[in-house]
């Protein structure tokens, strides 16, 4: 076991103290992400930070901030409207959140109880109260009026004061913001508000304090609720979004898509039994999709030696061409053969292949072939899609009257191609395909591009189908595997005993001999190629793998579990369709890619619709 | 030509009717299969099949135990397909008897058939012309139905839906209840089935409407462990359809009003009331605004909290004012279907925005203010005491009373906008529950700073609140009288003499042995008005002392309240501060020793009364105040005035103290 931090019940009492004091904030710190997270799950917080307090620089001199910038009190004179001051939180609210929420507490009124609560944009004066200039935003505490960018309020709600507790939400989806108190909404107090505002607190006489919410602790007013009818707001929306065309049109291109998918990822038995039931031609050879099945089996099963053999074998000139290529699949053969799952240790080792389950450490029930593209290409044509789509309509801009066209419209043109992305690769997955004899479900999901994973994985169930094990089993993987002539005798290496190289000795040494073999392809590659660095991590995140006892429990030891397969089953496959001149991304995969790439646009073009519609709710 | 094809019409269906008659049973089981597809969406087809006479034929094949039980299925599955038509198939079926028969189909044990006959049984039952009570008057049905809950997801959703339709009132809800429907039906608010969840949603809320039964079970109700109260909160979700939303919040409100649910529970403060105020927003049809405003002005009558609560709410004050609207000019030009539409539910949409209006208004005086200066409001209400739909006319006048209760509204709106016209014109022949409305609203505006008393006067309204005191009705009585005693309040020597003699002795003897309390008090209230300032008293005396004499003895004499004996004291106070009305007690014996009785009472408040009529009897600065004095002090009162010098309430003391100075002067 990894050395543990010292142990806290033994610490001293003082530290103990502090210790606790620690453990209380950083819970509360928890608490603050987590419920930041559940509430704007759509929110990239490395490109927009969500407010969690007030800025301690950018305030006016008469605000006083305290308890980790949360409380807020007046220290100036108050005697005049001129002694007014504000407090802007540190971040504005990212478009992304779709609806924002925080909440104020009056916690004293002091002499006047002239508070104010509201949004205002960077730059505008802090020497006022929220509300009172352009591009600011309030509602007042001692007449109960809102303030649109005005000095002049108008009767809005009803007064506040020491104990209320006020909450202010903005909807980025039709920009507009409504105050709640003590958790009773008071209706809509703003319309076209402008994007990026931030929460903004004003105080005016002495005593005035208040503290904010910014999701530390749970609201008094349910905004999940809100955010609920919004949510179904914007799915309804999508889901009947008109897909006009012609008859059949529609349908015609999904079964494409579904097919070409299948296709890709050589699942050539279902794909035949698609084609054929949805009148369709394959693209493909059948033997050809065999093939890249065949292969892609190995490298899952992580045989890679015979994969690379194999893929000689069939595609000669393939690695010949891409020694990158080659060296990523020799870097993956010598992980298995740490792994123990190579061919040539495992004959080495010759280990019972009975106790060894389908698809050792995975987390899931079935782990499909995946195109790991590398990110930075995937970006590329998917944005080339998107400005497609994006520019589309553009001759509707043309037919409306000039000035019609603000930044409302766009949001709405951003939301109507997102929609139909997400009703391009959403209806095939959500519907059931009733046309053909048989009844297929497709179940694909798709981690969205902000989430750390890379890869895109697919399953696929297929009811009422007699090829291969699936009757007995809805893992679509095994589909077909019986009439492929690989013996597929499963492998394990980490549930059992976990050796190094499966404990053989030979087999260690072999992998020894093939480690410096790799050394010198590397320095070969290098000096034809020049330095990439890619290939120098690669070896090296292998190579630290000796350097633990138990490589599988060691930093590095991710490398070892079988997923990590999948990203080199996927450019392996991927290289392989670019020789036969066929897409290296299957059109559905794309598809899910743009429209992910369109949701992250719209979060940044400052429409708060991106917000409900996550791909990832289209694709379970 | 038209005659020719309904002729063909009519021979086609008679050949389906005529198979039904054939020998061989396979023969009769395919026409009924023919006829089944012939029906489908077929209106005219279903009549003539009607008029042909199908249905007993069917009726009688549905009820014979020789029939095989898929040609029992399908019979009821082509009745269910007629009662799909007109209001006039379901008369016709029902006067075929086909409710009896197919709760009698529900005995057999096969579940295909028993669902082809709830389904039928559904579709009859939901219609408005079907009598609801056929449902009870066999008392077997109920329990069998709550049988056949567990059976199937369909029998659950029909089941639910012939309750949820067929319980109107109180005797309905106690059957229902007494037959475990809470427990059978509880376990379905839960179900995979939307439609089932629906209505036995739907069942709860008619269950539980002005049920306190019904009510106090139900939160004591678990539904997989969890308090129903919170399945219903959870089905007032946003993300809930519409329908799910607004019946739940009704299930919580009825049990809220029923004192199953407290005002200040969060579940109503939180939830409820939120929900029922969204019901309104414009972005909901009409037909559920119209709900939502109704079951929101119930939810919060009673609860000024609650009230003010939703004064503030998404902003409802001024979003009730949109229900004025309608038909609003757009949909006239642009969309005939539209303004039909609009136009059927306007006065849906007036009735309810005056009644949240009243509701809203009832207690606090800011929310009154609120409601007065919303865009013409005051203009809206006194145009909607006139409008022909009484349920407008109700609401309005509701309205109207609610704000009535505001001093400053009666000296401000009220009175610039007149409304006093056509609440009189509301009050001349209106029927009784608008009268008592109106009459209510009149006390109101009768009061003595009410700027609009003076006119109403004038409009003579004497008459008609004296006939309002002789109505059957004893809330009318009240008011009646009340507004009465409103208008004598400190009025002229004319205006009494005018109520007097347009009430009339017998009719005031009359009201002062009223059964009804309220009655009595607002009688003897009127009496101490008009017997105040000391001409008054003289005159009124002069003419009718003797009969007000024998009243107050009477009242005296019988078993009465407290407060009904304080009052009648009070009066006698009144008399004896009279000049020569004094001599109406002095005279009479038997009087002097009931005020003796009343100043030795238990109840302070009669003790108060009393020593404050003798206080009036023997003030000095009057006439013949020495003979009263000694004539009294013979009798034993100046003892008993020196006792209660003593006394310990500090008001009766003084009270004495102050009689027994004019002894000493």
């Amino acid at each position: 076991m990894a050395s543990q931090p010292s142990d806290p019940n033994k610490t001293t009492p003082k530290s103990q103290q502090l210790f606790s004091c620690d453990l209380a904030l950083s819970e509360q710190e928890k608490e603050l992400n987590q419920r930041l997270r559940s509430l704007y799950p759509a929110v990239n917080e490395q490109e927009t930070p969500l407010p969690r307090s007030w800025s301690p620089k950018d305030k006016f001199s008469y605000i006083g901030l305290s308890q980790n910038n949360l409380r807020v009190h007046y220290k100036g004179h108050g005697k005049t409207p001129k002694d007014a001051a504000s407090v802007r939180a540190t971040h504005p609210i990212p478009a992304a959140c779709g609806v924002y929420y925080f909440e104020v507490k009056i916690i004293s009124k002091g002499r006047d109880g002239y508070m104010g609560i509201g949004l205002s944009a960077q730059g505008v004066n802090m020497n006022r109260l929220p509300g009172w200039d352009k591009h600011s935003y309030g509602y007042h505490g001692d007449d109960g009026h809102s303030f649109c960018s005005s000095g002049t309020g108008q009767p809005y709600g009803p007064t506040f004061t020491t104990g209320d507790v006020i909450g202010c939400c903005v909807n980025l989806i039709n920009n507009t913001c409504f105050y709640t108190k003590n958790g009773h909404s008071l209706g809509i107090a703003f319309t076209d508000l402008p994007p990026n505002l931030y929460p903004t607190v004003g105080l005016q006489t002495p005593g005035e304090v208040v503290d904010a919410n910014f999701g530390q602790h749970p609201f008094v007013f349910d905004i999940e609720d809100y955010m609920r009818e919004w949510r179904t707001k914007i799915q309804a929306q999508i889901d009947r979004f008109p897909i006009g065309e012609r008859e059949g049109e529609w349908q015609a291109m999904i079964q494409k898509m579904v097919a070409s998918y299948l296709v890709h990822h050589s699942y050539c038995a279902t794909a035949e039994a698609f084609a054929k039931s949805t009148d369709q031609a394959v693209h493909e050879e059948l033997a050809s999709i065999k093939n890249r099945q065949k292969i892609q089996k190995l490298v899952l099963s992580g045989r890679m030696g015979e994969a690379i053999e194999t893929t000689q074998q069939l595609y000669p000139s393939l690695l010949e061409r891409n020694p990158d290529l080659l060296f990523m699949l020799k870097v993956r053969q010598f992980i298995e053969m740490v792994n123990g799952t190579d061919s040539e240790v495992r004959c080495l080792g010759g280990r019972s292949p009975k106790s060894q389950d389908s698809y050792p450490g995975s987390p899931r029930l079935f782990n499909s072939p995946v195109h790991k593209a590398s990110s930075s290409q995937t970006y590329q044509t998917s944005t080339y899609y998107i400005h497609k789509f994006f520019f589309l309509p553009a001759w509707v801009k043309k037919t409306l009257p000039e000035g019609y066209y603000k930044k409302r419209d766009k949001t709405t043109q951003v939301s109507i191609t997102v929609s139909f992305v997400l009703k391009l690769i959403g209806t095939p997955v959500l519907t059931q395909l009733s046309t053909g004899p048989k009844k297929y479900r497709f179940l694909v999901p798709i981690p969205s591009h902000c989430t750390a994973q890379n890869n895109t994985e697919v399953e696929m169930e297929v009811d009422h189908f007699s090829n291969g094990v699936s009757e007995s089993s809805s893992n679509g993987f095994l589909n077909g595997s019986s009439t492929h002539g690989i013996d597929l005798e499963e492998l394990d290496s980490a549930q059992s005993k976990r050796q190094l190289c499966g404990g053989s000795q030979a087999a260690i040494e072999r992998m020894i001999q093939f480690g410096r073999e790799l050394q010198s392809m590397s320095e070969n590659l290098r000096r034809e190629r020049g330095k990439n660095s890619a290939n120098k991590k690669m070896l090296k995140d292998a190579f630290s793998l000796l350097a633990y006892s138990d490589p599988w429990s060691s930093p590095v030891g991710y490398q070892l579990d079988s997923i990590q397969r999948e990203p080199v089953c996927s450019t392996l496959n991927s290289a392989i369709l670019e020789t036969h001149n066929l897409p290296k991304q299957p059109p559905l995969a794309l598809a899910v890619g743009q429209a992910a790439q369109c949701l992250s646009l719209m979060a940044r073009t400052g429409s708060g619709s991106c917000a409900f519609a996550s791909v990832d709710d289209y694709l379970h | 030509m038209m005659v020719c094809t309904l002729m063909e019409v009519t021979a086609t269906s008679r050949h389906y009717v005529d198979r039904l008659f054939d020998p061989d049973p396979q023969n009769v089981l395919q026409g009924v299969i023919d006829m089944k597809n012939a029906v489908i969406g077929n209106n005219r087809q279903k009549a003539n099949l009607i008029v042909l006479g199908a249905v007993p034929r069917l009726l009688y094949l549905l009820q014979q135990s020789s029939s095989s039980l898929e040609l029992r299925t399908e019979c009821a599955v082509v009745l269910g397909s007629l009662a799909m038509g007109t209001e006039n198939n379901i008369k016709s079926l029902v006067d075929c008897h086909i409710i009896p028969a197919l709760l009698q189909g529900l005995l057999c044990s096969d579940l295909i058939f028993i669902e082809a006959c709830l389904r039928c049984l559904r579709t009859v039952f939901i219609s408005p012309v079907t009598p609801v009570q056929l449902l009870y008057t066999d008392p077997t049905v109920i329990p069998h139905l709550m049988s056949l809950l567990s059976r199937s997801q369909h029998t659950q959703e029909y089941i639910t839906q012939i309750f949820a339709h067929c319980c109107k009132t109180p005797e309905h809800q106690t059957v229902l209840f007494n037959h475990g429907a809470i427990q059978n039906i509880a376990p379905l608010l839960i179900s995979p089935s939307f439609k089932v969840r629906m209505q036995a949603l739907k069942c709860f809320s008619v269950l539980a409407y002005e049920n306190a039964q019904v009510s106090m079970t139900l939160v004591n109700v678990l539904v997989d462990g969890e308090q129903l109260s919170q399945v219903f909160v959870r089905m007032m979700q946003r993300d809930k359809p519409i329908e799910m939303q607004l019946t739940a919040a009704k299930c919580l409100t009825y049990m809220c009003r029923a004192g199953a649910i407290r005002t200040d529970d969060n579940c109503i403060v939180l939830k409820t009331l939120p929900c029922l105020v969204r019901m309104c927003s414009k972005e909901r049809l009409l037909e559920e605004r119209v709900e939502g405003a109704e079951t929101l002005a119930y939810l919060m009558e009673p609860d000024i909290e609650l009230q003010r609560i939703a004064s503030v709410t998404d902003h409802l004050v001024s979003m009730l004012a949109d229900y004025f609207k309608y038909p609003s000019s757009v949909s006239a030009i642009t969309d005939i279907k539209r303004l039909d539409h609009d136009l059927k539910h306007a006065h849906e949409l007036r009735q309810a925005a005056f009644k949240l209006y009243a509701s809203l208004g009832s207690n606090d005086e800011d929310i009154r203010k609120k409601i007065t200066e919303t865009e013409n409001m005051m203009d809206r209400i006194v145009s909607g005491l006139s409008e022909s739909s009484i349920k407008v006319r109700l609401a309005a006048v509701r309205c109207l009373h609610s704000l009535s209760r505001s001093v400053q509204q009666l000296r401000t709106s009220f009175h610039d906008h007149a409304v006093w016209k056509p609440l009189m014109k509301l009050l001349q022949n209106a029927p009784d529950e608008v009268l008592v409305m109106a009459s209510s609203t009149l006390c109101n505006l009768l009061l003595e700073f009410s700027p609009s008393k003076e006119p109403i006067l004038e409009s003579g309204v004497i008459e008609l609140l004296c006939s309002l005191t002789q109505s059957d009705s004893p809330a009318l009585r009240v008011n009646g009288i009340w507004a009465l005693m409103n208008m004598a309040f400190q009025a002229d020597q004319k205006v009494k003499v005018e109520i007097v003699r347009a009430l009339g002795t017998e009719q005031l003897f009359r009201l002062l042995s009223d059964p009804d309390t309220n009655v009595l008090m607002k009688t003897l209230g009127l009496l101490r008005n008009l017997l105040s300032t000391r001409p008054h008293i003289d005159q009124v005396m002069s003419s009718h002392g003797k009969q007000i004499m024998q009243a107050v003895t009477l009242i005296l004499e019988g078993e009465h309240s407290i407060e009904v004996k304080e009052q009648t004291l009070c009066i006698l106070a009144n008399i004896a501060d009279g000049n020569t009305a004094k001599e109406l007690i002095m005279t009479n014996d038997d009087m002097l020793q009931k005020i003796k009785y009343y100043m030795g009472h238990s109840n302070v408040k009669l003790q108060l009364a009393a020593t404050f009529c003798i206080s009036n009897l023997i003030w000095n600065e009057e006439d013949g105040s020495q003979e009263r004095q000694d004539k009294l002090r013979d009798m034993g009162f100046v003892d008993i005035l020196h006792k209660l010098t003593q006394a310990s309430d500090p008001n009766l003391c003084d009270r004495a103290k102050t009689a027994m100075q004019q002894y000493l002067a």
